[in-house]
């Protein structure tokens, strides 16, 4: 991987999940990684009540020349993050191209409606083609029960940004995340977080 | 963020808008800061707030919107330097204080920042507050990128002290929410006195009474409006006030705000920069007329982006209309038009759809082929309705008020009001909010239908509010509803803290923005001695909870409940549970039970599902919070809680 050059400027991430679920820290430490890089990074957002149970979605912007639109366009998104398995659909099927790379969490978070019984949510069989039928190449990995190994489900995001690392598609690398990380964290509790980066990192490279 | 005091001039960082326009705040040398949360404003004061003592600020959560404007003025007055915060609707409750303030003006620099929600994200309304602008007779500022946002707000305060008059500084979601690269600047030595000059002659506003009243009024707006032709002179020569493109385009885009964003990318994306000139305009109010006019001299068509509502375009024309000798007759395109959508958020692709309109051109993002595929794929994916989160006290709440109304029997019904148990109106909350409007809206409204007994109406009436909207708004509606023999319950969700907007404090608690020591002002207390019959329960107890909402029903009269219950999300909440709850597959009776699936098909808590195939229900280990209530609701006592160590 070139470290000095993007693959494309800009490069479009959007990182997705349900409310609740550390979307917004995922964007900033990957963010923070890239900005570390020199690069200029612009992210659009939304709090609030959108978050209560909804579909979130973080997009995230990297370029050499300064601020981008905090919303992507349709059919431009370059890598799409998804916290949750189903929600890479719906982020794919608005915002994906041919080319489009995508990683996701293979832990279902269930709609309040599927929990009522009153939708169904697709298989993961489903859920995999679907994803594979819009994308040049994507991952399912297990973060959330990696995490868990780990002590924590809250260590699901560290495992994904560390399997975008992994996925070198970005010039970052774990030496960008242990500084970003390092920053407002006490040794021991950054160390298990490097570790989470590890993970993430060796799940999509074997 | 602790890069927000960073003196390191030139460093560059990511900072989210409102961090941009906290750091702006602070190298425009202001001392003081109030605001009412509400989304996407709340993180200026909360920033603020945080390096308060390291900076010397005062900075307060204020009651309401009006108070922490008038907070921000009393510092001006006294010759500091002070802004103050909210979102759009904030505007409609500060503007009584806001209309009078334009007959003095202001001595410090004072700015009034609305962060504004397009498309109502996070909101009930889209409400456009540049038109109070232009109805209050101030200036009015739109930062189009994170750097101006920064740039822009030092430069708020410098200008409103310069003019002497407040200065609206107007911000939107994608702004104040989203994040980009801001390179810092100096960081002023900070210490100046407070003192309030009044010993001038009347109507001398730098040294005098700080008055308006009858027989001024006409002198103070003349005086207002003057101050406003100054800065039509100061925003000719803005550096916030930008044009690219060729020098006579085929089309004219003129902009602001995130719009700004929106249409250069579609340009970029048409590529379309040698047809089309972009003139993004950051002071919005007065206009810049000679900068407007020059370019509209330039381009016989001309199209205006802008959310929500056509602020510019309309006095754009009026000003097209006065100089039509000078620039010529124009087409326009817009909201009026039909070329820019008159409702909702505008984006990349909107503009770009506009674009394709007007000039005639071809333009699909992705091959046809994808296109089909990644429509057919988009039903796969389940949606999400918005619930509460698991373990919110609302969930227990609103399942016990549902009960008690049900059991009561009298088409009771709910009367919402702003925060996060707006979501009572969805099956989340048992439906039974039934009408939903502004701050205090709830109770001013159940109060009225509590009067209509004599018109026949016999249906129970609740209005729910939370613990910071009760001292916002509730206060006086509840003074109403005890005066006037309302037959009403008010229903107070004290979660601990202003929970939708991220745990801001309240006059409730114990401790203020700064993280200082405050007398707390006890609900109860309050409630009682404005004359109310008052209980209180804790909603995870949902038999008591019921049996004590039941009870308050049948009275006559205003009454007051407090379910009180700290937020599942807050601080000393979030990742412990005071539950491990598990569920006895051999008890739980399946779809054979009576209850027809109690814990997931009514509950909805996003905690417990349904394990189709094993015809049981589940606790999901990573997303229970353990707050028990679950196993109150099953019958057959399947679901255990074992309390957690």
């Amino acid at each position: 991987m070139d470290m000095n050059t993007l693959q494309k400027d800009p490069y479009n991430i959007i990182i997705t999940g349900v409310g609740g679920q550390g979307n917004v820290t995922a964007s900033r430490m990957l963010a923070g990684m890239l900005v570390g890089r020199g690069y200029s990074v612009t992210i659009g957002e939304t709090f609030g009540a959108s978050q209560r149970g909804g579909s979130v979605m973080s997009h995230m912007r990297i370029s050499s020349h300064g601020a981008w639109s905090p919303q992507i366009p349709k059919g431009k998104v370059d890598l799409v993050v998804s916290l949750e398995p189903s929600e890479t659909i719906k982020v794919l099927s608005g915002y994906g191209n041919p080319e489009t790379q995508s990683l996701s969490n293979d832990r279902p978070i269930y709609p309040v409606r599927v929990i009522a019984g009153d939708d169904k949510y697709p298989s993961m069989d489903e859920i995999r083609a679907t994803i594979e039928n819009l994308t040049a190449r994507s991952f399912m990995i297990s973060a959330t029960e990696e995490a868990l190994k780990l002590g924590n489900p809250i260590y699901q995001n560290v495992i994904m940004i560390g399997a975008v690392g992994g996925m070198d598609l970005l010039p970052v690398s774990i030496d960008d995340f242990r500084e970003v990380i390092g920053r407002g964290m006490p040794e021991d509790k950054a160390a298990v977080n490097v570790k989470a980066y590890e993970i993430g990192e060796a799940l999509v490279r074997n | 963020m602790s890069n927000l005091l960073d003196t390191n001039e030139g460093a560059h960082y990511l900072y989210m808008g409102n961090d941009a326009i906290v750091r702006g705040a602070l190298e425009g040398g202001v001392s003081v800061a109030a605001g009412y949360p509400g989304t996407p404003s709340s993180e200026i004061i909360e920033q603020l707030a945080r390096i308060s003592d390291r900076r010397s600020l005062y900075v307060e959560w204020a009651t309401n919107e009006k108070i922490a404007t008038e907070i921000a003025a009393a510092a001006s007055f006294a010759g500091l330097r002070s802004i103050c915060t909210m979102k759009q609707n904030g505007v409609h409750v500060a503007s009584d204080f806001l209309l009078h303030l334009t007959g003095t003006g202001v001595r410090g620099g004072m700015v009034v920042v609305v962060c504004e929600d397009p498309g109502a994200l996070s909101s009930q309304n889209e409400a456009d507050a540049r038109y109070f602008a232009k109805m209050l007779e101030v200036p009015l500022l739109e930062p189009g990128d994170f750097q101006e946002a920064k740039d822009m707000m030092k430069w708020a305060l410098e200008l409103s002290e310069e003019l002497k008059t407040f200065v609206i500084f107007r911000s939107v979601t994608r702004m104040s929410h989203a994040s980009g690269n801001v390179v810092i600047g100096e960081l002023p030595e900070n210490e100046p006195r407070a003192y309030f000059q009044y010993k001038g002659p009347l109507l001398d506003f730098l040294t005098g009474p700080m008055v308006t009243g009858p027989g001024v009024v006409a002198y103070a707006r003349t005086v207002q409006q003057g101050r406003l032709k100054r800065a039509v002179s100061l925003f000719e020569q803005s550096r916030f006030n930008i044009y690219a493109g060729p020098e006579r385009p085929e089309l004219l885009i003129i902009t602001s705000s995130a719009c700004y964003l929106y249409s250069k990318e579609a340009i970029h994306t048409l590529n379309l920069g040698d047809r089309v000139g972009l003139l993004k305009l950051g002071t919005t109010w007065p206009l810049p007329e000679g900068l407007v006019r020059k370019h509209l001299a330039a381009a016989q068509k001309v199209l205006v982006v802008e959310e929500p509502q056509d602020f510019m375009e309309e006095n754009i024309k009026i000003l097209a209309a006065d100089a039509a000798g000078e620039v010529g007759v124009k087409t326009f395109y817009g909201k009026k038009s039909g070329h820019v959508p008159t409702s909702g958020e505008l984006n990349p692709d909107i503009i770009m759809n506009t674009l394709k309109g007007i000039l005639g051109i071809q333009y699909e993002p992705v091959p046809q082929e994808y296109a089909t595929k990644a429509f057919q794929s988009m039903f796969k994916s389940p949606g999400r309705e918005l619930t509460f989160c698991p373990g919110c006290p609302h969930r227990a709440s609103f399942l016990s008020l549902h009960n008690a109304l049900a059991l009561d029997n009298r088409d009771g019904f709910v009367c919402g009001d702003v925060g996060c148990y707006g979501i009572g109106v969805l099956p989340a909350g048992f439906s039974t909010v039934k009408t939903n409007f502004s701050m205090g809206s709830g109770l001013g409204l159940a109060t009225g239908f509590g009067k209509l007994t004599k018109f026949g109406m016999n249906q129970p009436v609740v209005a729910v509010c939370g613990d910071s909207t009760f001292f916002h708004a509730v206060m006086p509606a509840l003074v109403d509803a005890v005066h006037h023999q309302s037959d009403v319950t008010l229903v107070v969700l004290d979660n601990s803290g202003t929970a939708m907007t991220g745990f801001q404090p309240h006059p409730g608690l114990a401790v203020d923005a700064m993280g200082e020591t405050a007398p707390s002002i006890d609900i109860e207390a309050v409630c009682r001695a404005i004359g109310a019959d008052v209980a209180s329960s804790d909603p995870f107890d949902v038999e008591r909870t019921e049996k004590t909402l039941l009870g308050m029903l049948k009275k006559k009269g205003a009454k007051v409940v407090i379910l009180r219950q700290i937020c599942a999300l807050s601080p000393e909440k979030r990742g412990k549970k005071k539950y491990q709850m598990s569920v006895r597959e051999d008890v739980c009776i399946g779809e054979n039970c009576g209850c027809n699936r109690m814990c997931t098909r009514i509950l909805r808590c996003p905690g417990i599902y349904w394990d189709t195939a094993r015809k049981v229900s589940r606790i999901d280990e990573v997303i229970c919070a353990g707050c028990g209530v679950c196993a109150s609701v099953c019958p057959s006592g399947a679901i255990q809680k074992a309390e957690v160590a």
